[in-house]
C-alpha cells in the first residue's frame, strides 16, 4: 500500500491543501491580533508608551534579514525550475542562514529585556501601568509564537535541502520546495504585521 | 487485475495485523482505527454520565464528593465534545465513504490522514495523562473558563494541550477532505452530482480550517496565562475574562456545526435509501449546509448573554441566532418531503434516522428559547441549557451516528446484524432519552441550577425520574453496540446492496477491495436517481 500516496500526484492538489493550511495559520495568528487590537483600544497611550522601549533598529534590522530570506528563497525555486541546482542549494541554504540569523538576533532582543526585568509576572513589570503589562505580555506571546514558526520552517526548509541534495526534489517535482516556500513566505508576512504592531507604535 | 483478487476486502490487502493497521494508509482501515477509539471513548463518557446521574439520586452526598463530581462533568464534556461527537462522523464515515461517494480510490493526502489519526490518538492520550498527574483531573467544566481555569489547582494545563493537539487532528481531516472534493471527484461527477453527504463534509471541512485555529490560540493563551500570567485574560494585570469567552465561542460554536452538519449529511443519503424515492429538495439541502457553515460563524455570544455585552450586541446577535434556523429547517422540510409519498422501509438505520429528525427538531427550537434575550436570562447556567445541547449533540448527531452505523455496517464490514435486536435496543434508547433529557428541559424551566453536585427537595422528585431515565439509555446503548459487535464478528455475509441504495458504494462489494473501484466510474447523472427510467 506504500504506492498509494505516489499514484496520484497532483500538484494542485498538493498546493489547495497546503494553502488551506495556511489559511489556517493566519486564523491562528488571528486571534492574537484580535487580542491586540482589543487591548490597544483600550490602553492606546500606554501601548504607546511601551513600545518606545522596544529597540526599533533591532527590529528593522531582523525585517530586512527575513524580508531578504524571502527573496532567496523564491531565487532558490526558480532557479530549480532553471534546472541549476547548485544555485537552488546555494540559495535555499541562504534562506536557512537569514532565518537562523533572525533567531540569534530575537534571542539577543529577549535576553536583554528580561535582563531589565521585563517579562510577564516579573516585579518590575507589576509595578507598571495594566495596558503596559499587557503590550509585554502580547509582545513575548506574539513574538514567541512566530519564533516558533520560524524555528519550524528552518527546520522544513533543512529537510527540504537534504531532499534536493538526494534529488528527491528535481526540476520536474518540485512541489515540496515550492510548498515550503509558501510557508516561509506565510512567515515572513506575519513579521511584517508584527515589526509596525509592536515596535513603531511609538 | 483479475476477478478473484479484485473481490478480496481491504482489510485483507496489505500487511495483517495490529501493525498493518495503525501503519495503513488506507482511507477504509483509518476510518475503522476512529471507530474503534471513538466507541471507546464514547461507552467511557457515557459511564461517567450515568455515575453523575446516580450522585443525583438522593439529596446530599450519595456515591461522590463534590471535587469528585466537578472532575466528572469536566471529564464527560470533553471526552464527549472532543473525543466522540466533534470528530465522530467526520473521521469515521467522511473518511470511509467520502472517497466512495464521488468516485476517488483515496483521499488527496492519505499520510496526512494516518497523520491525523495519530494526532487524535496523542491528543487523547495527553488527555487522559491530565488525569493521573500535577494537581489531578481538571475541574473547569469543557469550555475551561478563566478566571477558574487560570486559578485551579487542578491539571487544566495538560487537558487543555490536549484538546490544542486534538485540534490540529481536525483542522488536517478538514483540509484534506476540502482538496479531496475539489480535485478527486470521478469524471462526470460534478458539484451538483454530488451525494449530500460529500457536500456536508465540504461545509463541515471548511469550518474546521477556518474556525478551529482559533480555539487552538485561545488554548495557547490559556496555557501561557498559567505558566507565565501573561495577563491577556486576568483582570488583575489589566486584562480580559470575558475576551476568553469571546475567542473561545468564535470557535466552539462553529464547532457545533461541524458536529451537526455531517448528521445531517449522513441522514440526507439514510432517508431517500428507504423511503425509495430521490431526496426531495437537492439543492436546498446542498446550500442550506453552506448557509449554515457561514451564518453559524457570526453567532457566537449567544453563549454570552448573561456576560454584560452592549444592549446592541446582544440585539444582533439574538436575531443571527434566529436566522441559523432557517437553513435547518429547509433541511428538516426537505427529508419530510422526501417521506411523503414515499416508500418507506422501516430498518433499524431508518428508525435511528427518523428518530433524529425529531429529536433534532426538539432541540433545535430549544435553541431558539436560548435565542430569545428574556428568556435566555431565566434559563442561562440551569438544566434547561443541558437537555437542550443534549437533544441536538446525542438526539442528534449522537442519534445520526447510530443510524449511519447501521446503514453503513455491511458495507464497512462485510456482514450483516440482526435487524430485529437493534429494533429491540432503539425501544430503550429512545425511551430513556426522552425520560433524561426532557426531565431537564423541565427541571431547567423550574430553576435547576447545571454543575451543582446536590439539588433542593423541590427538584428531588424530577432528578429521581430523570436518573431511572439515564439507565433506560445507557441499556439501549448497551445492546445496541453488543448487537453490532457480536455481528462484526459473528454476522452473516453481506450482499453488495442489502438496502437498495443507489449512490456509489453500494455498487462496489461488501466490504469493499483495497483500491475501491477496479475502474473509476464515469457520471452521467444526479444521484438518488431511484427510478431513472421513470424520472422527468
Amino acid at each position: 500500500m506504500t504506492s498509494h500516496a505516489e499514484y496520484h500526484k497532483d500538484y494542485q492538489g498538493a498546493k489547495i491543501g497546503m494553502w488551506l493550511f495556511l489559511f489556517s495559520e493566519l486564523i491562528l495568528f488571528g486571534g492574537l491580533f484580535i487580542a491586540y487590537s482589543a487591548f490597544r483600544l483600550r490602553y492606546p497611550h500606554e501601548f504607546h508608551e511601551a513600545s518606545g522601549e522596544l529597540n526599533a533598529a533591532l527590529g528593522v534590522a531582523n525585517t530586512v534579514v527575513l524580508l531578504t530570506s524571502s527573496l532567496t528563497m523564491a531565487l532558490s525555486i526558480s532557479a530549480l525550475q532553471q534546472a541549476r541546482k547548485r544555485h537552488a542549494s546555494a540559495f535555499l541554504s541562504a534562506t536557512i542562514g537569514l532565518g537562523a540569523l533572525f533567531l540569534v538576533n530575537k534571542f539577543f532582543e529577549w535576553s536583554a529585556k528580561i535582563h531589565h526585568g521585563l517579562y510577564p509576572g516579573s516585579a518590575h513589570l507589576m509595578e507598571r501601568e495594566p495596558g503596559q503589562r499587557l503590550f509585554f505580555g502580547l509582545y513575548y506571546s506574539m513574538t514567541g509564537l512566530h519564533g516558533l514558526h520560524v524555528v519550524a520552517g528552518v527546520t522544513l526548509l533543512s529537510i527540504m535541502l537534504v531532499l534536493l541534495v538526494r534529488d528527491r526534489i528535481t526540476p520536474d517535482d518540485f512541489v515540496k520546495l515550492e510548498n515550503s516556500g509558501l510557508y516561509w513566505h506565510l512567515v515572513d508576512v506575519i513579521w511584517i504585521f508584527l515589526l509596525p504592531l509592536f515596535y513603531l507604535a511609538a | 487485475m483479475s476477478a478473484a483478487s479484485a473481490a478480496k476486502p481491504y482489510f485483507e490487502e496489505g500487511r495483517r495485523g495490529f501493525l498493518g493497521w495503525v501503519t495503513s494508509t488506507d482511507h477504509k482501515r483509518i476510518a475503522i482505527l476512529y471507530l474503534v477509539s471513538m466507541v471507546t471513548f464514547f461507552l467511557v463518557a457515557v459511564a461517567l454520565g450515568v455515575l453523575m446521574r446516580i450522585e443525583q439520586l438522593t439529596m446530599g452526598q450519595t456515591i461522590m464528593k463534590p471535587t469528585t463530581y466537578n472532575a466528572l462533568f469536566t471529564l464527560h464534556g470533553v471526552i464527549m465534545i472532543f473525543l466522540f461527537v466533534l470528530p465522530g462522523l467526520p473521521a469515521v464515515f467522511g473518511n470511509f465513504f467520502l472517497p466512495i461517494l464521488i468516485g476517488a480510490r483515496d483521499v488527496a493526502f492519505p499520510r496526512l490522514n494516518l497523520l491525523s489519526w495519530y494526532f487524535f490518538l496523542a491528543g487523547a492520550l495527553i488527555a487522559v495523562a491530565s488525569l493521573f498527574t500535577g494537581g489531578g483531573p481538571p475541574d473547569t467544566g469543557w469550555t475551561f473558563y478563566v478566571p477558574y481555569s487560570v486559578k485551579t489547582g487542578t491539571n487544566v494545563t495538560l487537558a487543555v494541550f490536549g484538546a490544542f493537539v486534538l485540534g490540529f487532528s481536525s483542522i488536517l481531516t478538514g483540509l484534506n477532505f476540502v482538496t479531496t472534493i475539489h480535485r478527486l471527484r470521478a469524471p462526470g461527477m460534478t458539484w451538483f452530482r454530488m451525494p449530500l453527504f460529500p457536500w456536508s463534509l465540504y461545509a463541515t471541512g471548511w469550518v474546521q480550517i477556518l474556525a478551529t485555529p482559533i480555539v487552538g490560540i485561545t488554548l495557547v493563551l490559556l496555557i501561557l496565562e498559567r505558566l507565565f500570567h501573561v495577563g491577556i485574560f486576568d483582570p488583575a494585570i489589566g486584562g480580559d475574562p470575558v475576551l476568553y469567552q469571546h475567542l473561545f465561542w468564535i470557535y466552539s460554536h462553529p464547532a457545533v456545526y461541524i458536529m451537526i452538519l455531517p448528521a445531517m449529511g449522513a441522514i440526507s443519503e439514510i432517508i431517500p435509501t428507504f423511503a425509495h424515492r430521490a431526496i426531495f429538495g437537492y439543492g436546498a439541502i446542498a446550500m442550506s449546509s453552506m448557509a449554515i457553515a457561514g451564518l453559524g460563524s457570526l453567532v457566537w455570544a449567544h453563549h454570552m448573554f448573561t456576560s454584560g455585552l452592549s444592549d446592541f450586541s446582544v440585539l444582533v446577535f439574538s436575531l443571527l441566532t434566529f436566522l441559523v434556523a432557517v437553513p435547518s429547517a429547509i433541511k428538516v422540510f426537505n427529508w419530510v418531503a422526501t417521506l411523503y409519498r414515499g416508500s418507506i422501509e422501516l430498518t433499524a438505520a431508518m428508525l435511528y434516522a427518523l428518530s433524529f429528525i425529531f429529536l433534532f427538531c426538539i432541540g433545535g427550537l430549544t435553541g431558539l428559547f436560548n435565542g430569545a434575550l428574556a428568556v435566555n436570562v431565566h434559563i442561562h447556567d440551569t438544566y434547561f441549557i443541558v437537555g437542550h445541547f443534549h437533544y441536538v449533540m446525542f438526539g442528534g448527531t449522537g442519534f445520526a451516528f447510530f443510524a449511519a452505523l447501521h446503514y453503513w455496517f455491511p458495507k464497512m464490514t462485510g456482514r450483516t446484524f440482526s435487524e430485529r435486536f437493534a429494533k429491540i435496543s432503539w425501544a430503550p434508547l429512545f425511551f430513556g432519552f426522552n425520560v433524561l433529557y426532557f426531565g431537564m428541559l423541565v427541571l431547567g424551566a423550574q430553576g435547576m441550577p447545571r454543575r451543582y453536585y446536590d439539588h433542593l427537595p423541590q427538584f428531588h422528585t424530577g432528578h429521581v425520574v430523570i436518573t431511572v431515565g439515564s439507565w433506560f439509555l445507557s441499556l439501549g446503548v448497551l445492546m445496541m453496540f453488543g448487537n453490532l459487535l457480536y455481528a462484526a464478528f459473528r454476522g452473516g455475509r453481506a450482499e453488495a446492496n442489502p438496502w437498495g441504495g443507489v449512490t456509489l458504494e453500494w455498487t462496489l462489494p461488501s466490504p469493499p477491495p483495497a483500491e475501491n473501484f477496479e475502474t473509476v466510474p464515469t457520471i452521467t447523472a444526479p444521484p438518488y436517481q431511484f427510478n431513472p427510467e421513470s424520472a422527468p
